[in-house]
């Protein structure tokens, strides 16, 4: 059986261009960035130019950008370096999140509060999970260390008015920390245009490797580190460069600028020829997440009532076809997504979701293929969960 | 094997060396496998047995080594209303359940065929020791396994027609040491796990703690009475005893006593000597006719009232309301209320149903 991948917003595969860029940094160019001798230099002229690269792609100075080994990594730095800081500095105890943040955002702020004496609070989200810039005013506190809210969501693929917050925010001098793992695979980032203070990316999301990431960090902006050790990363981050992977990061981001246009339009076409299907075809079905202006291009997902979704996911799997659920879990036991709570969904509805991501080659064939076999498999799992 | 080679079939998997094997073996004959671990419920704090972290992370390793799809499929719901609150409800009522009975019919089969048919199969398999064949008129018939420690077919009868058409044994010739060899042959890590145990449901405590815990008042200390109504002592709750019982009564006599009745209106263990206790009628209730039609004139079989228990010749009397009435040939001291009398001639499983309380 021939699979076929709709789960890119879970993963990417990494592009060739990607792996022949990386490949000499695993055996012939090893050295230590670290190291004065050759070997090191080598190394150190790899990392410096992916970093001029990767800056440059977000309109960033290189000593603007550190290099993490992900994502979540990168949130974690963000949030902690910024908020133990701003105590430091101010005695600021108040974070303020979107209340359906990745959980690398949502546990670190949760840890922060309940072993460190921070204090949360949510902004105020419309039902398509975009965050409300109107009513923000309120949410704001004079002791506020730090505001992060996420450039697009995951699950439900709905994009942020980023910009507008990161104003917002910095009308009043408070740090803007924004999660762009998602966004940032897929739209271009101006950090000085948007108005940001902190960003995180992740390199696995936009065909680069695993195990890697970055975190923009505004030029005066004050952080404190949370892996200490070494001086690597201007002292934001200790540990040994890892030089491969940075390397297969910097040539993935670029290509992603490069054919970012490409890349956007192919993929809009197809996403919207899935979530009108699916709407027309499928009995109780919605869109979660916002409209075709306000989500992401390769991201469609959805809920039906009174539906398994872990089933779905199973049988779609069963069928050839790897999707994903807010409400899937490996260990079998589904609880309806937070995400999907938030947004006041029931547990009729949330637990039956269905998330389909597009990938830059993703053929029309395989979307065909897949719209012919989802009704069925709906059908059949409709039926089985009675 | 009636399923036709390279159909899609789901195996049961439990992570345990029965079902590894059954996997294994169907994978072998070219079936389209795919692995199904059911998320039962559990006390609380306490994993249930049969899909604890250790045995799901088995389950998934050997699916890993078979190189099949492996899925767990959330039944906690399911089998709380299938298995655990009938539990609860027979020791309310003065009976010992045999929940393996309710998972079987309830989740085993029907649960587990419907999330099959979803999938695409046609076909589910387990890594029961029993058999299953197709007469000439086309029933299937349920089967004892080769090897009588082994043989699992007390717990099959609960089985319809429908459900015989749709499942695969295929350690239905195999011997338990037979068994082991093969996964040591396909080089499974489970070959030398210990067999699993019942009462997966209640974890580390034993099923006394697990039902004070849900109901204190189903362990409530009362008198102990002879059949003459003289107190003898007190026991520490009904559902601490099963009829039958000799051993933890705490009461010297003259001769051995055994737990003769329970006299639940008055909170009373009615205890005599083993005279008092062997009965050679009674009936059963829920009967399931595996070919599907009740017999219509009495018919004389094999008759296990335990799991374990010799099988004992006696008539069996199909009456109305899935009743039989069953005549033994010789008096048994332990036809326990809520166990299982299961009907066979020579290998081949009629059925059965459940013991019902004697009313007095």
């Amino acid at each position: 059986m021939k699979r076929i991948y709709l789960d890119y917003a879970a993963t990417t595969p990494v592009d060739e261009r990607v792996i022949t860029a990386m490949l000499p940094y695993f055996k012939e160019n090893f050295g230590n960035p670290s190291s004065l001798h050759g070997f090191g230099q080598v190394g150190e002229r790899a990392l410096d130019e992916s970093r001029r690269s990767i800056a440059s792609n977000l309109g960033a100075l290189p000593s603007e950008i550190i290099f993490t080994s992900c994502g979540s990594e990168s949130d974690n730095l963000a949030l902690r370096g910024t908020a133990f800081t701003r105590r430091e500095e101010h005695g600021y105890n108040h974070i303020l999140i979107s209340p359906i943040e990745h959980p690398a955002i949502q546990a670190t702020a949760e840890q922060l509060a309940e072993h460190h004496g921070f204090e949360i609070s949510y902004l105020p989200i419309d039902h398509s999970g975009q965050v409300n810039t109107e009513l923000m005013e309120n949410h704001f506190r004079e002791d506020t260390a730090l505001v992060s809210v996420m450039g697009a969501n995951n699950e439900i693929g709905t994009i942020n008015p980023i910009q507008k917050i990161a104003d917002l925010c910095q009308d009043r001098g408070i740090p803007f920390h924004t999660d762009a793992v998602q966004y940032g695979a897929h739209l271009k980032i101006d950090v000085e245009k948007l108005g940001l203070d902190l960003l995180s990316l992740g390199a696995h999301k936009f065909y680069g490797p695993k195990g890697v990431g970055v975190l923009y960090i505004r030029s005066g902006m004050r952080v404190m580190p949370t892996l200490t050790g070494g001086s690597q990363e201007f002292g934001l981050r200790a540990a040994t460069e890892n030089i491969p992977l940075i390397v297969g990061m910097a040539k993935a981001f670029s290509l992603a600028q490069e054919e970012g246009a490409v890349r956007r339009e192919r993929q809009v076409l197809l996403r919207d020829q899935i979530i009108e299907f699916v709407l027309e075809e499928i009995p109780d079905s919605r869109l979660t997440g916002g409209g075709p202006e306000e989500r992401l291009p390769n991201h469609t997902s959805f809920v039906f009532k009174n539906l398994d979704g872990n089933l779905l996911i199973q049988v779609l799997d069963s069928e050839g076809f790897a999707c994903s659920s807010g409400s899937a879990c490996k260990t079998g036991d589904p609880k309806p997504s937070s995400v999907l709570t938030n947004l006041g969904y029931e547990p009729e509805w949330a637990l039956g979701s269905l998330r389909v991501t597009l990938g830059k080659d993703t053929t029309q064939e395989e979307v065909d293929k897949f719209l012919y076999i989802l009704p069925e498999c709906v059908q059949r799992v409709r039926e089985a969960s009675r | 094997m009636r399923s036709p080679v390279g159909s899609r079939i789901v195996v049961g998997m439990s992570g345990g060396v029965d079902s590894s094997v059954a996997a294994a073996l169907l994978k072998d004959q070219g079936y389209d496998v795919i692995g199904v671990m059911l998320r039962l419920w559990s006390d609380s704090e306490t994993e249930n047995r049969c899909c604890a972290p250790d045995a799901q992370l088995e389950a998934r390793r050997i699916a890993a080594q078979l190189d099949i799809p492996f899925y767990v499929i959330d039944a906690q719901d399911a089998f709380y209303q299938a298995v655990v609150q009938p539990f609860i409800d027979g020791y309310a009522g003065g009976i010992t359940p045999n929940p393996c009975l309710n998972c079987n019919r309830q989740i085993r089969w029907q649960f587990l065929l419907s999330k099959a048919k979803a999938l695409g199969a046609d076909y589910i398999a387990t890594g029961h020791y029993a058999r299953i064949r197709q007469s000439e008129d086309g029933a299937y018939q349920l089967l004892k396994n080769p090897d009588p420690e082994k043989d699992q077919s007390y717990f099959l009868h609960v089985l319809t027609q429908e459900d015989l058409s749709r499942t695969v044994f295929p350690l239905a010739e195999f011997s338990k040491p037979e068994v082991r060899q093969l996964a040591r042959e396909y080089k499974l890590s489970v070959a030398e796990r210990p067999d699993s145990q019942d009462l997966c449901f209640v974890g580390q405590e034993n099923y006394r703690d697990f039902l004070r815990k849900i109901d204190p008042s189903l362990l409530k200390p009362g008198p102990i009475l002879n059949p003459a109504g003289s107190v003898l002592g007190e026991h520490q709750g009904l559902a601490d005893y099963t009829i039958g019982q000799r051993k933890g009564l705490g009461i010297a006599g003259p001769e051995p006593y055994y737990v003769v009745d329970k006299d639940l209106l008055n909170n009373a263990l009615i205890i005599g000597s083993k005279n008092d206790l062997g009965r050679i009628s009674f009936n059963a209730e829920r009967i399931n006719w595996i070919n599907g039609e009740t017999p219509s004139v009495p018919f004389i079989a094999d008759i296990r009232i335990r799991y374990k228990s010799r099988a004992v010749p006696g008539r069996v009397t199909p009456l109305d309301n899935n009743l039989a009435q069953i005549d033994l040939t010789e008096s048994l001291p332990d036809i326990t209320p809520g166990q299982a009398a299961v009907f066979y001639q020579e290998q081949i499983c009629l059925g059965g149903g459940i013991i019902q309380r004697e009313v007095l």
